[in-house]
């Protein structure tokens, strides 16, 4: 199950998310790690520093795409633009699927770099499947959307938000890039059974998971990617890897980013997970 | 309330500006309480109000773009103060807010914006124009596209006059009244200094003040390139900038030389020797690119 199309069936292990401030480190020590995600955005550019490292981390790693501002939940049509670079970075780095969120974020054109919360209604899982498809169709690699966390919910909604991911997954027939995290926050924010949630996925279509930390504040929780993972979201990771199998596992830490070795780490501790996943498989 | 419908009434609100006290306005866009605005659309539940939920994503709107302003022209910050350049990002980003899929194109309106809009720098506009316009430059050196460099062998049987020579999309040529690469890069030492102290930032307004205020106005021709991907600064001298510039505008190699010289004191005996010298210069910089035939033929 692990490696399906969804991922291009690859069995990719534990990676974290490749940041500036660990480069030197990573290409003058070249320490071991399983693989590395790349945020779409800050490469899709057409030259400097940002695509020489992006090069060398490329001769020694394996690298996945990740997007931030695909946008398949706005009503208007994919940036011409944004797909033309995406997909020169796809050819770059041979990605073996990509993935971006299940939000919107611009409209009329207008750009707010957030990734803003869907209405749960049939109309924008419809429009948003189709939006799927026609970016995985042009890319011409397996794409997986990601549940993003969120802090509002609409009036309009006519299903959770897992029956409405399902719906737009069923209906584009592509990936899922499960976020236990951005689950766990929103089930705070919103009142829900965070493993109602994890239990209703497809399994199958599970490309990758997310793991992070967040912020706690008194009457919410923010979705901050700045602290090491708190044990409910492993206990999410523990129950997701147990329905899906041996999955391409990734740490997120984008705010006060710690040393290589703190961030990898702390994305490893995810082996114990994935052991005890194995052991249950065997037994 | 239909999808496209919904996301503008909620991207109206999320980009409405902030109030003094970093908080969503109680006036809706278009006016109308924001309260009723925002329970229109967004549920309450037993922590927040429809509003206080809204209002999440308006502070994190604006945090962000702000942020990336702040990040993009530290200059430009340190020549207005803190305050005038928060309120200047805002009107800038209420006038022209993001139209692209990345952040790195966010300032890429500013300089005209700024020169529209004089209020905010008042007795510093031209000051304030020239960091502005050396700080976006930096963003474009340091990631526009490098096509292959000019090879001696690219110029063979040539005239040299009709020759047209197209400068590297990453080489940006500026003309400045004040000096601001000193100030840009003082700034940026003091950023880097007080990264590394942690020392506060109330020490680094009153030094930028400093700074600032000493700046006097100098014309001064500078080329922001870049060598093995890092960004520099480097000066010439108006004849060598006003042929480059020539070039830029894709003029033959002629008319390039007589624009370098046509208002020049230069003492003529020296001309050929000069330009003899940057051609040296341009080449070891790789500031030309191979023309479109021969890059594609490489």
């Amino acid at each position: 199950m692990p490696a399906n199309k969804f991922n291009g069936f690859t069995e990719y292990g534990i990676g974290i998310g490749l940041r500036a401030t660990h480069y030197d480190h990573i290409l003058s020590r070249k320490p071991v790690c399983d693989w590395f995600e790349i945020i779409s955005e800050n490469f899709m550019i057409d030259g400097g520093r940002p695509l020489q490292i992006l090069d060398q981390i490329l001769e020694q790693y394996k690298v996945v795409q990740h997007g931030v501002s695909m946008y398949f939940g706005s009503a208007e049509k994919p940036n011409r633009e944004h797909l033309r670079r995406l997909k020169d970075l796809v050819k770059r780095t041979k990605t073996p699927w990509v993935s971006d969120h299940l939000c919107w974020g611009s409209v009329d054109g207008r750009y707010t770099h957030d990734l803003l919360p869907m209405p749960y209604t049939f109309e924008a899982a419809k429009l948003t499947a189709q939006k799927v498809r026609e970016v995985r169709d042009y890319l011409e690699v397996p794409v997986a959307v990601e549940n993003v966390s969120s802090y509002a919910e609409f009036h309009v909604s006519e299903m959770t938000e897992w029956e409405f991911l399902n719906e737009v997954v069923e209906r584009a027939d592509c990936g899922i890039l499960l976020d236990v995290n951005n689950i766990y926050v929103s089930s705070q924010n919103h009142s829900f059974d965070p493993m109602a949630y994890v239990n209703s996925v497809p399994a199958e279509r599970v490309a990758q998971i997310h793991i992070a930390g967040h912020s706690k504040y008194r009457k919410y929780i923010l979705d901050t990617h700045d602290h090491p993972v708190i044990d409910p979201v492993w206990k999410l990771y523990d129950r997701a890897i147990h329905r899906v199998g041996h999955t391409a596992t990734l740490l997120e830490w984008d705010d006060s980013i710690p040393t290589f070795k703190e961030v990898h780490d702390e994305a490893l501790k995810a082996n114990k997970f994935l052991a005890s996943s194995v052991l249950a498989t065997a037994s | 309330m239909k999808l496209l419908a919904l996301q503008r009434t909620m991207a109206r609100a999320v980009m409405q500006p902030l109030t003094r006290s970093e908080h969503m306005q109680q006036k809706a866009p278009g006016g109308g309480k924001m309260r009723a605005y925002a329970g229109r659309f967004i549920k309450p539940n037993d922590r927040l109000t429809s509003f206080e939920r809204l209002e999440i994503y308006n502070r994190q709107y604006w945090f962000r773009l702000f942020s990336a302003m702040t990040e993009d022209f530290p200059g430009l910050r340190s020549v207005l103060g803190e305050k005038q350049f928060d309120a200047m990002c805002q009107a800038y980003l209420i006038d022209c807010p993001s139209t692209s899929f990345t952040l790195r194109n966010l300032g890429s309106k500013l300089e005209s914006w700024l020169r529209a809009h004089p209020k905010f720098a008042a007795i510093k506009q031209t000051l304030a124009l020239d960091i502005a316009r050396l700080e976006w430059a930096d963003v474009e050196a340091f990631d526009n596209e490098a096509k292959p460099p000019l090879r001696t062998e690219d110029l063979a049987g040539a005239a040299a006059a009709n020759l047209t020579l197209e400068l590297q999309p990453y080489v940006r040529l500026l003309d400045l009244k004040y000096p601001v690469d000193d100030l840009l890069l003082a700034v940026r030492k003091e950023e880097d200094t007080d990264f590394a102290s942690n020392a506060f930032s109330e020490r680094r307004k009153k030094k930028h003040v400093r700074a600032v205020a000493k700046l006097k106005p100098q014309a001064i021709f500078l080329v922001v390139h870049r060598i093995e991907n890092s960004v520099y600064f480097r000066r010439i001298e108006p004849e060598e900038f006003a042929m480059l510039a020539a070039l830029r505008q894709g003029k033959k190699l002629g008319k390039a030389l007589d624009a370098a010289f046509r208002n020049s004191a230069m003492p003529v005996d020296q001309r050929a020797g000069a330009v003899q010298q940057w051609f040296q210069n341009w080449a070891t910089l790789g500031w030309f690119c191979r023309p479109r035939q021969n890059a594609a033929n490489a």
